[in-house]
């Protein structure tokens, strides 16, 4: 059963490498887009969900990390008087314009921090330091956006929001949702590049960091008593509420998985199409195993191993083409994950993509009559 | 010797009053009228008549692949008739062997492994399957050929491995549709002498419909077809193949012919 199942899938040399390029396609285009979703949601949540803060202090009514609204830096003290705080951090985000040196403007997000405080810093930094923050008017740029950005190298000097500013050190792999390149600086430069009437004792954000043996939970509870005015959100919390805005509140996760359901649909249709071409061109061999004594069971082991091997030769070469894929993007400003976990539900929704494509075929097989093989 | 004896008596295949009736709308055609047909071991029948005589019908029905409308059939004194449609593919495996007009053979398989998986349809598997499948091809004369695909086969050839596959469940009757009208005179006579062998020497009921008047001198009974009724039975010891040149026109055997009145 197993011999004729590969022998009549492999035969014809045209025909299976036609299913084949089907199911790749159709996987490659699945793995595009929900790594594409997945790149997406993670870079919109990213300075969230690397903050290695246990709790966000945010604004009231602010939905997501993009909009962070400024309030006063009385908050930040009620939060570090509150029992079980082990440890606050002021943190800003705003939009700014940076201007090239050579006179061009870019839209910038800057992230202000306190350097060294291990709240809400840059991560994967590959060309100076944190530390080099410190020094007044030192920003980190990721490096995918040194041409946007008009920067080479460390010590290139731009102005941030009529401010001057040089260039301190280049992180990788930091992307923006929002096209606006991040820009990292110490708190008290953020300030000065995104609102220069802004008062340094006002915050958009305070990050906190429980004290030992204090819940997130339990301390979001009490800062929730205490604080009026501001939303208390675990970093998850928060971390969710962005991705989601982003996600499914703007359409471009809903796009992004429509695409992918589009690649499943496809997938299905060119298997489904090229296993019953198959299963027809060997319907007369089907007729004479019912008529040997074949069952109904017996011809659908036959066409799901024919569908099953169709899945697993299909989706190895889709790995090796979609490993391809997220290598490239790796350099470009849209990442594509491809975590195991996906890999691994890919392998099955590729088994069940082929099953069910040779549900027709199945249905075919079922109904011939094997009085067929007497006829000319 | 006594089993023999009482198989030869027994027959292995018996039809009561079998009809088939294919209904299209309103329209009816009756493919077969009140058949009465006992085949015993041992016996090579030949089923001859004109085209639309019903003779692919009857095949079909004793092969259990269609169902009378009208009748009863025990193959092996089981009543098939009133098993339940799910049972019918055991009767196959376990009763009967096919051997087709056009060979349907697998283009995909090997000589060996179409007979192997004929065995495979009936739960052998693995080396016990392979040496069977390379046993029967040998005892049709195929030894040499059995890594060969059906592609470089001659017409006789295939035949020849198309009997194999069928023998592969070792069934006690063996069906036949035309098994020489693709052949040329030298392999149609291999063939049907294949056939004459494994009903005499092996006991099998072997039961063939033809309209190729070079194997009539090979049957031990000739029954005739009309308008889906049995209009003649001849029977009586076939020649024997050097006594009857597969080329010559059709011999007249010694056989009794009785005209049966329906």
């Amino acid at each position: 059963m197993g011999l004729l199942a590969r022998r009549n899938l492999f035969h014809d040399k045209v025909r299976f490498a036609v299913t084949l390029t089907g199911i790749v396609f159709a996987l490659v285009l699945i793995i595009i887009q929900f790594g594409l979703f997945l790149g997406f949601t993670t870079t919109t949540s990213n300075n969230i969900d690397h903050s290695k803060a246990d709790l966000w202090v945010v604004f009231h009514g602010v939905g997501y990390f993009d909009t962070g609204r400024n309030f006063s830096e009385r908050k930040f003290y009620q939060v570090l008087s509150t029992p079980g705080v082990g440890q606050a951090e002021k943190y800003m985000q705003a939009f700014a314009r940076w201007k090239h040196p050579d006179g061009r403007v870019e839209n910038v997000q800057i992230i202000g921090f306190h350097p060294g405080s291990g709240l809400g810093e840059p991560w994967n930094v590959v060309q100076g330091s944190v530390a080099d923050l410190k020094q007044e008017d030192s920003v980190l740029v990721d490096e995918l956006y040194r041409e946007k950005l008009g920067v080479a190298k460390i010590g290139d000097r731009i102005e941030i929001g009529d401010h001057r500013a040089r260039v301190a050190g280049f992180t990788r792999g930091i992307r923006s949702f929002t096209t606006s390149p991040f820009v990292y600086a110490k708190f008290k430069n953020s300030l000065d590049y995104t609102n220069p009437e802004s008062r340094e004792d006002s915050t958009a954000y305070i990050l906190v960091k429980a004290a030992a043996g204090v819940s997130p939970k339990e301390l979001q509870e009490r800062l929730r008593a205490r604080l009026t005015d501001v939303d208390v959100y675990t970093t998850a919390e928060f971390s969710r509420k962005t991705r989601f805005y982003w996600m499914f509140t703007t359409g471009a996760g809903l796009a992004v998985l429509t695409a992918a359901l589009m690649g499943l649909i496809v997938g299905v249709a060119v298997v489904a199409q090229t296993i019953y071409a198959a299963t027809m061109d060997h319907i007369r061999e089907y007729g004479t195993l019912k008529a040997m004594g074949a069952t109904n069971r017996y011809l659908y082991r036959v066409l799901i191993e024919q569908a099953v091997w169709s899945a697993v030769l299909g989706y190895g070469m889709a790995m090796v083409v979609a490993h391809f894929i997220v290598q490239a993007s790796e350099k470009g400003g849209a990442v594509i994950l491809m975590p195991w976990p996906m890999s691994a539900g890919l392998f099955f929704l590729a088994i069940v993509m082929c099953i069910a494509a040779a549900l027709v075929s199945i249905n075919k097989v079922t109904r011939i009559d094997p009085a067929m093989v007497f006829r000319g | 010797m006594r089993v023999v004896a009482q198989m030869q008596r027994e027959p292995v295949i018996r039809a009561k009053g079998l009809s088939k009736i294919y209904r299209e709308g309103a329209t009816e055609l009756r493919a077969l009228r009140d058949v009465h047909l006992d085949v015993r071991a041992g016996e090579l029948t030949l089923l001859m008549g004109p085209s639309g005589s019903g003779k692919t019908t009857l095949l079909s029905i004793l092969g259990c692949i269609l169902r009378a409308s009208e009748g009863t059939l025990e193959l092996l004194g089981e009543d098939v008739g009133s098993l339940p449609e799910k049972e019918l593919p055991r009767i196959r495996r376990e009763a009967i062997g096919f051997v087709f007009q056009g060979f349907n053979l697998f283009p995909t398989l090997t000589a060996a492994e179409n007979v192997a998986l004929a065995l495979d349809v009936r739960g052998m598997r693995g080396a016990i399957a392979r040496e069977r499948g390379e046993e029967l091809l040998a005892e049709v004369g195929l030894a040499e050929k059995a890594r060969s695909f059906p592609a470089d086969l001659s017409g006789g050839q295939k035949q020849r491995v198309a009997i194999a596959r069928a023998l592969a469940g070792d069934p006690p009757i063996l069906l036949a549709d035309e098994p020489t009208a693709a052949l040329d005179s030298t392999s149609g006579r291999t063939v049907i002498e294949l056939l004459q062998r494994l009903a005499r020497e092996h006991g099998r009921a072997v039961v063939l419909v033809t309209h190729d008047p070079r194997v009539l001198s090979f049957g031990d009974r000739i029954i005739h077809l009309e308008d889906g009724r049995i209009v003649g039975e001849e029977t009586g010891v076939a020649r024997t193949s050097e006594a009857a040149p597969f080329l010559e026109a059709p011999p007249i055997m010694p056989a009794i012919s009785q005209e049966l009145s329906i």
